[in-house]
C-alpha cells in the first residue's frame, strides 16, 4: 500500500474508507494513555524529586496554589515529605508495567487455555472450563487477596497473581470464538488436508483469536489497573516505599481527616483518567474490531 | 426438571470440590502451611502438633480430605490475633455485612432501575447518554476513590457524616453509597438492556396495538418481564457483596467481613484469610445454584424441557 | 355505491436512516379500498411491505418509520390526521391486529382473563369483573373448551393452537369493524391452521368484519380472501377480485407467483421458480422494480416505472402491459 502524506493526497475512496472506520474513534481517550505512557517512559526525567525520599521538615505542603504551597513542589508533599508530583509521575510507572504485564499475562494463559479448551474438546474442556467456573465463582479482588496473602507482596507477585485471576475470562471468551472458527471452511480443509492438531491452532486458530485477545485486554486493562491499586491500597499489592498510585492513597488517608485532600484525590484522578481511557478504548475497538464481542 | 437440577447440583459440588481444591494446592504448593497457619514465633511443639494435625507426614491426597473434613466440621482454626476460633469471628461480623449490603443493595436499586427504565424507553435520548456516562464512571471509578472523596466532602469539609466505625443509620449511608455505587451502574446497564429486549417483544407490540396507554404498555407490561432479570442478578449480588465490601469497610472501618478480611491480611492471619475466602466463594456457588433451580421453577419453558 | 370502510389513497411510508442519507421506500404509493365485511388478501415476498403497510393503517411504526404522504380513510375519518391519543381509541377497539407469532404474543405474567379483558376495561371502562365475564364469552366464540377455567390460566398452560386463538379473541373483545392479521398461521400446523382459518371466517360472518389478511400464501387468499392485492418492493402492482385475477394475472409478477404454487395435477412438472432477488429498496432502479427479472420487459419498463391502470371498476395493474387493456390512466 502506497502511503502518502494524508494532507497532499485528494480523498480517495480508500481514505475516505479509513475515515469512516475512525468514526467515533476516542481521541482524548487515547491521548491521556499516551501521556500517562509517556510519563512512565521518561520518569526519570521529568520527576523533580526522588519519589522515595523526603524531607519531613517539608511534610505536607499543599499544592502551589494553596496558601502554604510553593512552586519547589507543585502538587505538595506527602506524611514524609515526599513530592507529590514525583510520585504520580513514578507511580504511573508501576501501574503501567503491573497492568500490561499483567493482561498480557492473564491474556496469555486464557487464549491458550481457551485455544485447546475449544478445539481439543472432550475431557480437556470439561477441565479447563470446570476449572474456570471454580475460579469465577471467587470474587476477583478476594481471590487476589488470598493469593497475596499466601506468596506475600512484590511487584512481581501481583502481576502472577492478576493473571492467575484473570485468565479465566479470556479463556472463556476465546473458548467460544474457536468453537465457531472449528466449523469454518479454511479450517476444515486443513483438518481433512492432514494438518497436525498443533499446527491448526497456532497457524489457523490463533491468528484469527487474536483481534479478540486484544479488544478483551484493552477492556481488561482498567479492570487490572484497579484491583492493583485495590491491592496495593489494602496493603498486599505493591510494597512501599515504592510509588503506587493505590498505595499512595492508603498512605494520604491518614492526612484526609486533617484537610490534607491532594493525597488522595490526585492519585485517585490518575487512576479514574486511566481506567476510564482504557476503557473507553476497548469499548471503541470492541465495535470496531470484534462485532461478536458486542454483547460482553 | 428433576434431571436439571440433578445435574446443576452436580456442577455446583464440582465447584465446590475444585475450590477447595485450588485452594488446597495454593496453601500446599507454596509452601509450608505451618509457616503461614503458625502464628511466627511458635515453639517447636506447636510445629510438629500442627504438622500431625494436618497429617503433612502422610500422602497429598490424605492431606486434602483432611483439609475439607475440617471445613465440613466448621473448623477454620484460631485466628492468632484474636485467639478465638475463626468461625465464631466470622458470624459475629456477618450480620454487620448484611446490613450493609442490605442497604447498598437497596440504593444500588433505588438508583438504577429508574435510571435504566428511563434510558430504554428515550433509548439514543438525552437520558440515554447521561445512563451512558452514569454507567462508564459506575464501573470504572475505584470504590475507595468514591469512599475517600465523601469522606473528604461530607466528613472532613461538611461535617455531616461521621467517617467510620457503626451503630447509627449515619454510619451506614456512605458505606452503603460506596459498595451501591458500582452495582447501581451493573444493574441499571442491565435494567436497560432487559427493558430494551422486552420492548421489543410481540406482547408489547400487542399491547400496544390493544390501544393501551403508553403508561400501560410500559409500567404493566413492559416493567414487570424485564424486572425478572434484574431481580435474580440482585440475588446473586447480595451474596457478592458481602464479599467484595473488602475495601469499602476498611476505609469507613466498618466491621463486617471485609474488614475482618483486612485485619487477617494487616496481621498475617492467615486462618483468617483462608476462612473468609472458603465461605465467600462456597456461598456464591450456592446462592447461584438456588437462583438456577429458582428459575427451572418459575419459567415453564425449563420446566419443561424435561 | 356506498362508502367503503377502508381506503387508502397514495399512501407512502419510507424508512429513513438517522444521517438521513439512505431512504427506504417500504410502502410506495399504495392505493386500495376495502367494504365493510370483506376480506382482503395481502401478498408478496418478505419484505415487499406488506407488514409496513399493516403497521402504518395501526400507526404503530418502529421510530426510523415515517408515513411521508397519503390518505387513509376509516369509516370517513382520515387516521392520518388524528392525535397519538385519539389514535389509541381507533386501535383495538375499531381496527383490531393479530401478529405472526401466537406464542410470544401473549404476556407470560398475566392471566389469559386479564390479557383478553384488557381492551374491554380501557376502551369500554368497564369493571375488572364484567371484563372478565366478557372474556370467558370470548374464549367461548373462539372454541376453547371449559372457558371458565381457562381464563384463570396462563399463556405456557395452553398450546399453540390455543393461544393463537386467544390472541384472535383479543382481536374481536371490542367488537372492531376491520381485523388485520399478519401471517396468523404461519407458526401452526397445517390441521390447526385450518381450523383456524374456519374460525376467522365465522368470527368475521358472526361480527360483520371486514378482514385484512397478509400471508404469503396464496392457497389461504383461494380460500379466504374476496379482494386481492400483490405488493412488490413496496408498491401495490396488482389488486382486484380474487377470482379475475387467479383466472387472468395482468402482472407478470402475478403470474409467476400463480406459477410457483405446487398443483397436485401438475404430477412430477416443475415448480416456476422466480429467477433474481428483490431489488434493494433503498436503491430502487429508475423503471419498474420487477423489471430485472421479468420476463417480458421492454426498453420502456427499464426507463420509466408504470403507473396504476386500471383495467376494470376494482381492478388494476401497475405493468406497461396492461396499458392497452386500461379503462383510463389513472395517473396524472
Amino acid at each position: 500500500m502506497a502511503v502518502t502524506s494524508p494532507t497532499v493526497t485528494p480523498p480517495t475512496v480508500a481514505s475516505r474508507a479509513s475515515f469512516k472506520w475512525l468514526e467515533g474513534f476516542p481521541t482524548i481517550p487515547v491521548l491521556i494513555l499516551l501521556t500517562i505512557a509517556f510519563v512512565a517512559l521518561f520518569a526519570e526525567l521529568l520527576a523533580p524529586y526522588d519519589p522515595q525520599v523526603g524531607t519531613l521538615s517539608l511534610r505536607y505542603r499543599p499544592p502551589f496554589w494553596q496558601t502554604g504551597g510553593s512552586m519547589a513542589h507543585l502538587l505538595g508533599t506527602d506524611h514524609v515529605g515526599r513530592d507529590e508530583l514525583s510520585r504520580l509521575i513514578f507511580g504511573a510507572r508501576v501501574s503501567m508495567i503491573v497492568g500490561i504485564t499483567a493482561v498480557m499475562v492473564a491474556g496469555t494463559i486464557g487464549t491458550v487455555l481457551g485455544i485447546l479448551s475449544g478445539y481439543l474438546g472432550g475431557w480437556v474442556d470439561q477441565v479447563i472450563m470446570r476449572i474456570a467456573d471454580a475460579w469465577l465463582a471467587l470474587p476477583a479482588l478476594t481471590f487476589a487477596i488470598f493469593l497475596a496473602a499466601i506468596v506475600g507482596p512484590s511487584e512481581f507477585n501481583i502481576v502472577i497473581i492478576l493473571g492467575a485471576v484473570y485468565w479465566t475470562r479470556y479463556a472463556r471468551v476465546i473458548r467460544g470464538e474457536v468453537l465457531s472458527l472449528k466449523q469454518r471452511e479454511f479450517v476444515r480443509l486443513a483438518v481433512v488436508a492432514g494438518c497436525p492438531k498443533h499446527v491448526i491452532m497456532w497457524r489457523h486458530i490463533l491468528p484469527n483469536v487474536i483481534n479478540s485477545a486484544v479488544v478483551l485486554g484493552t477492556l481488561m486493562l482498567g479492570v487490572v489497573i484497579v484491583t492493583e491499586a485495590a491491592l496495593s491500597f489494602l496493603g498486599v499489592g505493591v510494597p512501599p516505599p515504592k510509588p503506587a498510585w493505590g498505595l499512595m492513597m492508603s498512605d494520604g488517608k491518614q492526612g484526609l481527616m486533617v484537610g490534607h485532600w491532594w493525597l488522595t484525590v490526585l492519585p485517585g484522578l490518575c487512576i479514574m483518567l486511566m481506567v476510564l481511557s482504557a476503557n473507553l478504548l476497548g469499548d471503541w475497538l470492541r465495535v470496531k474490531l470484534d462485532p461478536q464481542l458486542r454483547q460482553l | 426438571m428433576k434431571q436439571y437440577i440433578t445435574r446443576r447440583v452436580g456442577y455446583s459440588l464440582l465447584s465446590l470440590f475444585l475450590l477447595s481444591l485450588t485452594i488446597f494446592l495454593f496453601v500446599r504448593v507454596t509452601g509450608d502451611p505451618t509457616t503461614l497457619l503458625l502464628e511466627p514465633g511458635a515453639s517447636e511443639e506447636d510445629i510438629v502438633n500442627m504438622r500431625h494435625q494436618f497429617g503433612l507426614d502422610q500422602p497429598l491426597w490424605v492431606q486434602y480430605g483432611l483439609f475439607v473434613k475440617s471445613f465440613l466440621t466448621g473448623d477454620f482454626g484460631n485466628s492468632f490475633y484474636y485467639r478465638s476460633p475463626v468461625v465464631d469471628l466470622y458470624f459475629e461480623r456477618l450480620p454487620n455485612s448484611l446490613l450493609l449490603a442490605s442497604v447498598a443493595m437497596v440504593l444500588s436499586l433505588l438508583i438504577g432501575i429508574p435510571s435504566g427504565v428511563l434510558a430504554a424507553v428515550r433509548v439514543g435520548g438525552f437520558w440515554d447518554s447521561a445512563g451512558k456516562v452514569f454507567t462508564l464512571l459506575g464501573l470504572s471509578l475505584p470504590s475507595f476513590f468514591i469512599g475517600l472523596v465523601l469522606i473528604l466532602f461530607f466528613t472532613v469539609y461538611l461535617g455531616w457524616l461521621p467517617s467510620s466505625g457503626a451503630g447509627t443509620a449515619a454510619h451506614l449511608i456512605m458505606p452503603a453509597f460506596t459498595l451501591g455505587w458500582y452495582f447501581a451502574a451493573a444493574h441499571m446497564r442491565l435494567t436497560r438492556s432487559s427493558m430494551l429486549e422486552v420492548l421489543g417483544s410481540e406482547y408489547v407490540k400487542l399491547a400496544r396495538l390493544k390501544g393501551l396507554p403508553e403508561a400501560m404498555v410500559i409500567g404493566k407490561h413492559a416493567f414487570k418481564n424485564a424486572l425478572i432479570p434484574v431481580i435474580t442478578l440482585a440475588g446473586i449480588n447480595l451474596v457478592v457483596m458481602i464479599n467484595v465490601a473488602v475495601v469499602v469497610e476498611t476505609v469507613f472501618a466498618w466491621p463486617g467481613i471485609g474488614r475482618l478480611l483486612y485485619e487477617g491480611i494487616s496481621f498475617r492471619d492467615f486462618p483468617v484469610v483462608q476462612a473468609v475466602v472458603v465461605i465467600g466463594g462456597s456461598m456464591i456457588i450456592v446462592v447461584n445454584l438456588l437462583v438456577d433451580i429458582l428459575y427451572a421453577l418459575i419459567d415453564p419453558r425449563i420446566r419443561l424441557e424435561s | 355505491m356506498s362508502q367503503p370502510l377502508l381506503s387508502l389513497e397514495g399512501v407512502s411510508t419510507h424508512y429513513v436512516s438517522q444521517q438521513g442519507t439512505r431512504v427506504v421506500r417500504a410502502v410506495d404509493d399504495v392505493t386500495l379500498s376495502l367494504g365493510a365485511g370483506e376480506t382482503l388478501g395481502i401478498v408478496g415476498e418478505s419484505g415487499s411491505g406488506k407488514s409496513t403497510l399493516a403497521l402504518t393503517l395501526m400507526r404503530l411504526l418502529p421510530p426510523a418509520a415515517r408515513i411521508v404522504s397519503g390518505r387513509m380513510m376509516f369509516e370517513g375519518e382520515d387516521l392520518l390526521t388524528k392525535s397519538d391519543g385519539e389514535m389509541r381509541q381507533v386501535r383495538g377497539k375499531r381496527i383490531a391486529m393479530i401478529l405472526q407469532d401466537p406464542m410470544a404474543s401473549l404476556n407470560p405474567l398475566f392471566s389469559i382473563g386479564n390479557q383478553v379483558g384488557e381492551p374491554i376495561r380501557v376502551h369500554e371502562h368497564a369493571s375488572s369483573s364484567s371484563a372478565w365475564q366478557r372474556a370467558v364469552r370470548l374464549l367461548k366464540s373462539v372454541r376453547i373448551a371449559s372457558p371458565e377455567t381457562r381464563v384463570s390460566q396462563f399463556p405456557h398452560e395452553m398450546s399453540g393452537g390455543m393461544r393463537q386463538r386467544i390472541v384472535g379473541a383479543i382481536g374481536i373483545s371490542c367488537e372492531p369493524r376491520l381485523l388485520i392479521a399478519d401471517e396468523p398461521t404461519t407458526s401452526l400446523d397445517l390441521t390447526i391452521q385450518a381450523q383456524y382459518l374456519n374460525l376467522l371466517r365465522d368470527l368475521q360472518r358472526e361480527h360483520g368484519l371486514a378482514l385484512i389478511f397478509i400471508t404469503h400464501n396464496l392457497g389461504i387468499v383461494a380460500k379466504m380472501c374476496d379482494q386481492l392485492a400483490v405488493m412488490y418492493a413496496g408498491r401495490m402492482v396488482e389488486h382486484g377480485p380474487v377470482s379475475r385475477i387467479f383466472s387472468a394475472p395482468a402482472h407478470p409478477y402475478t403470474k409467476a407467483l400463480l406459477g410457483s404454487i405446487p398443483r397436485m395435477a401438475d404430477g412430477g412438472e416443475r415448480l416456476t421458480a422466480i429467477d433474481g432477488q428483490p431489488p434493494d429498496l433503498a436503491n430502487l432502479p429508475p423503471g419498474c422494480a420487477f423489471a430485472p427479472r421479468c420476463p417480458a420487459v421492454t426498453t420502456r419498463c427499464r426507463a420509466e416505472a408504470p403507473p396504476q391502470f386500471t383495467l376494470e371498476p376494482g381492478r388494476g395493474a401497475r405493468c406497461w402491459l396492461a396499458e392497452p387493456l386500461s379503462m383510463r390512466s389513472s395517473a396524472a
